[in-house]
């Protein structure tokens, strides 16, 4: 059930466009390098780079 | 025996569009269900997604689920991000559906609900749809690049800032017609606009909490301000009762315009975590879920529609909402919906950069367009189970309702004053008179289908807060937008300006930061103020004006779709774009002409102009200046996009004749890993 809720959340947060940290984290496990950016890090940078796209 | 099961199926979806759209076509009078839109609509979708669709995922650009996505060659767990075809759905609809598909189809209803319906439905699956999943088809090819950057490596460079000034003139008169719609619903309303004021501090709140607080907690700091945001909505219940209170958000339209300018401003030379995006996930949120719950509650009421199927301004062309004929007016009136160049920002932005497999677009880029043509029909719905009096009498400006008023008497399109009296005391506002602009109308349709629901479940109507949270949903999304588009706009003009001075293009440079700010603010705070201080309403003249730039900032996009498929070497497919790029050339350009052109003082801006010639009107010399810069407007986009168009019909037959090499800018293929299951 925990698991389910979870995956839910993260569905949420990605449909909204918010940071992901566990995603990162798995680019990261994927590429075979070691995080650059611990999560305080990882969600500065996401929020101050991050482009708005909003349509009409 | 499949392929017979198969055949069944998709005959009886067929034949039940068919039927629905002869039940709609053929009422003459009698009260018609909902449900026959509802129906026609979702087989019309079903078969164009099921069959057009995969012709042009196949057979146009031949996508294969085997080659690497940008998403997947360029992963960097932040942009590049291969995102499951479900979850982006999500995402793309969220981006594309704005206020412009919800409003558009309200003052469509001018015309009666058939006309409006037909273009949203047939127009989605032969024109909006196409455009949305070819350029995402281009751009995927292409590592996620944008529009202008298409137009100047496929077409030529100078089709590049062709298209970049477009969007960058395009998007100024958006903001302004949204902001429009905005002032026209907060006008005189102290709970509305205190609704709408608590969410910058709501907002602020969510940044501080989210990037400082707990870091990335972005739900937890959603659903706080959501809980805050419902208090917002029944606190300004209680202002809206109160004397005192209600004359400090009881403003006028030029007090909201200076507000609105301001708070324009200040977004958008912010840092973006410390209002606009704490503002985006927390409209986002509230965008998916109210449109869900429209959706649901029209399915549970079926209303009936009381708007008849065509009314007599869809012939004579002087309606009270906005003057023009259906043809080309519909067409330009419903852009969301249909079809929207605007779209082709958000295919060539985000989407094609978190796509995990290449035949994903098909589901995303058309089904994605087909949900939002749903949304179209959901507010063309809501707006016609409105009294077709009660309708005009609050989408037309007294000076306009008086003019129309034979053919309104005529048609039996009448409302008493005490029944709009008594409808503005119910939603808890002063008057809905002359509320044009489309929000109102639409938050009054909303309230009686929601409050219908909840009478049928055996609770209260709840008319008022209905009302009010409706109107909170539209305003909230529209100023998201306003504050993502002065930024999207200023960031264009930096890159635009750069080229000539370059630290005028660092975005990180203050001074350019809030030069660049204050010429778009002001850019899109004049045609606001236009449109405030119009004494027609404003939206008559600007909605056309907007409806003409935004299809043809789709041209654009249909015309670098179009060069693409002709280099692939697939110029026997070309017709998919180029159909609906000779009905979009056809619908503005016409569109254009009236609007400049027309001898009714009512349509064209120059007939305007010299029907103003010795008036004594003390504000004639600023409407004939509006009617001029509207005027010169109009013929510079026109300018524009046939400037493209020419570059890209020499661009087209120079390579077809084999006067010029077809080089496809596509990178290289890579096989994908997850196509062997990785």
């Amino acid at each position: 059930m925990r698991r389910v809720i979870e995956r839910l959340l993260r569905v949420l947060r990605r449909v909204a466009g918010a940071p992901d940290y566990q995603g990162y984290l798995e680019h990261c496990r994927r590429a075979g390098h070691p995080p650059r950016l611990d999560e305080r890090s990882y969600v500065r940078e996401f929020f101050e780079t991050k482009r708005p796209s909003r349509c009409c | 025996m499949r392929r017979f099961v198969s055949i069944l199926v998709w005959g009886a979806v067929s034949a039940a569009g068919a039927f629905a759209f002869a039940t709609l076509a053929w009422s003459r009078g009698e009260t018609v269900s909902a449900a026959w839109i509802l129906i026609a609509a979702v087989c019309t979708y079903a078969v164009g997604y099921r069959f057009y669709s995969r012709f042009i995922v196949s057979r146009v650009f031949a996508l294969d689920p085997g080659r690497a996505t940008p998403a997947e060659r360029l992963d960097n767990g932040r942009d590049f991000v291969p995102t499951g075809k479900w979850v982006l759905f999500g995402h793309h609809f969220a981006a594309i559906a704005g206020a412009g598909p919800l409003v558009g189809p309200v003052l469509a209803a001018q015309f009666g609900f058939l006309p409006g319906t037909l273009w949203l439905v047939i127009g989605v699956v032969l024109g909006g749809a196409v455009q949305d999943l070819t350029i995402l088809c281009c751009s995927l090819r292409r590592d996620g690049k944008s529009l202008g950057q298409m137009a100047r490596e496929e077409i030529s460079p100078a089709a590049g800032l062709t298209a970049m000034l477009a969007v960058l003139f395009i998007m100024v008169l958006l903001i302004a017609v949204l902001a429009l719609i905005v002032v026209n619903a907060l006008k005189a309303s102290p709970w509305g606009l205190f609704t709408i004021a608590c969410t910058i501090p709501i907002a602020l709140l969510m940044g501080w909490w989210m990037r400082t607080w707990r870091p990335g907690r972005v739900l937890e700091a959603s659903l706080a301000g959501g809980l805050l945001l419902l208090a917002a909505l029944v606190g300004g219940g209680w202002i809206s009762r109160h004397a005192g209170p209600a004359a400090v958000f009881t403003l006028s339209g030029g007090a909201l315009t200076a507000l609105i300018v301001s708070y324009g401003f200040v977004a958008s030379v912010l840092p973006v975590w410390m209002l606009l995006l704490p503002r985006d996930y927390l409209s986002t949120f509230l965008k998916v879920a109210t449109i869900l719950a429209l959706g649901v509650a029209i399915l549970i009421i079926l209303p009936p529609l009381r708007m008849p199927a065509t009314t007599p301004f869809a012939r004579l062309g002087e309606g009270p909402v906005f003057a023009g004929k259906f043809f080309p007016f519909v067409f330009i009136t419903i852009a969301c919906g249909a079809i929207s160049g605007f779209h082709a920002l958000v295919s060539s932005g985000t989407t094609p950069k978190m796509l995990r497999r290449e035949t994903d677009a098909r589901l995303i880029g058309y089904g994605g367009m087909l949900m939002e043509s749903f949304v179209g029909v959901m507010a063309m719905i809501a707006a016609c189970t409105l009294h077709p009096g009660v309708y005009f009498a609050m989408n037309t400006a007294p000076q306009a309702l008086q003019q129309a008023a034979p053919v309104l008497q005529s048609a039996g399109f009448v409302v008493s004053p005490d029944t709009m009296a008594a409808l503005a005391a119910a939603v808890g506002e002063k008057t809905l008179v002359g509320r044009a602009g489309g929000a109102p109308a639409l938050a009054v349709g909303m309230t009686q289908i929601f409050s219908g629901v909840t009478r049928v479940l055996g609770g209260r109507t709840l008319t008022a807060l209905w009302y009010h949270f409706a109107i909170m949903f539209e305003a909230l999304f529209i100023l998201t937008t306003i504050d993502a588009g002065t930024r999207v706009a200023r960031f264009m003009l930096q890159e635009l300006l750069g080229r000539v001075w370059p630290p005028m293009g660092r975005t990180s440079w203050y001074p350019s930061v809030v030069a660049t700010s204050a010429v778009i603010v002001l850019g899109w705070g004049y045609f606001l103020f236009q449109g405030v201080v119009d004494p027609l309403g404003g939206i008559n003249s600007l909605w056309p004006l907007f409806g003409i730039a935004n299809q043809m900032l789709a041209i654009v996009a249909l015309c670098v779709a179009t060069t693409v498929v002709i280099k692939m070497g697939r110029a026997r497919f070309a017709w998919v774009t180029l159909l609906p790029l000779a009905w979009l050339v056809a619908v503005t350009m016409t569109a254009g002409f009236e609007k400049v052109f027309s001898a009714d003082p009512k349509l064209g801006f120059l007939a305007h102009i010299a029907s103003l010639a010795g008036s004594a009107d003390p504000h004639a010399g600023r409407l004939v200046l509006n009617d001029r810069v509207n005027a010169g407007m109009t013929i510079a986009f026109t300018a524009v996009v046939l400037l493209l168009l020419a570059i890209s019909v020499r661009e087209w037959l120079l390579v077809l004749t084999r006067r010029k090499a077809a080089v496809v800018n596509e990178v290289p293929y890579v096989a994908s890993a997850y196509a062997s299951g990785d």
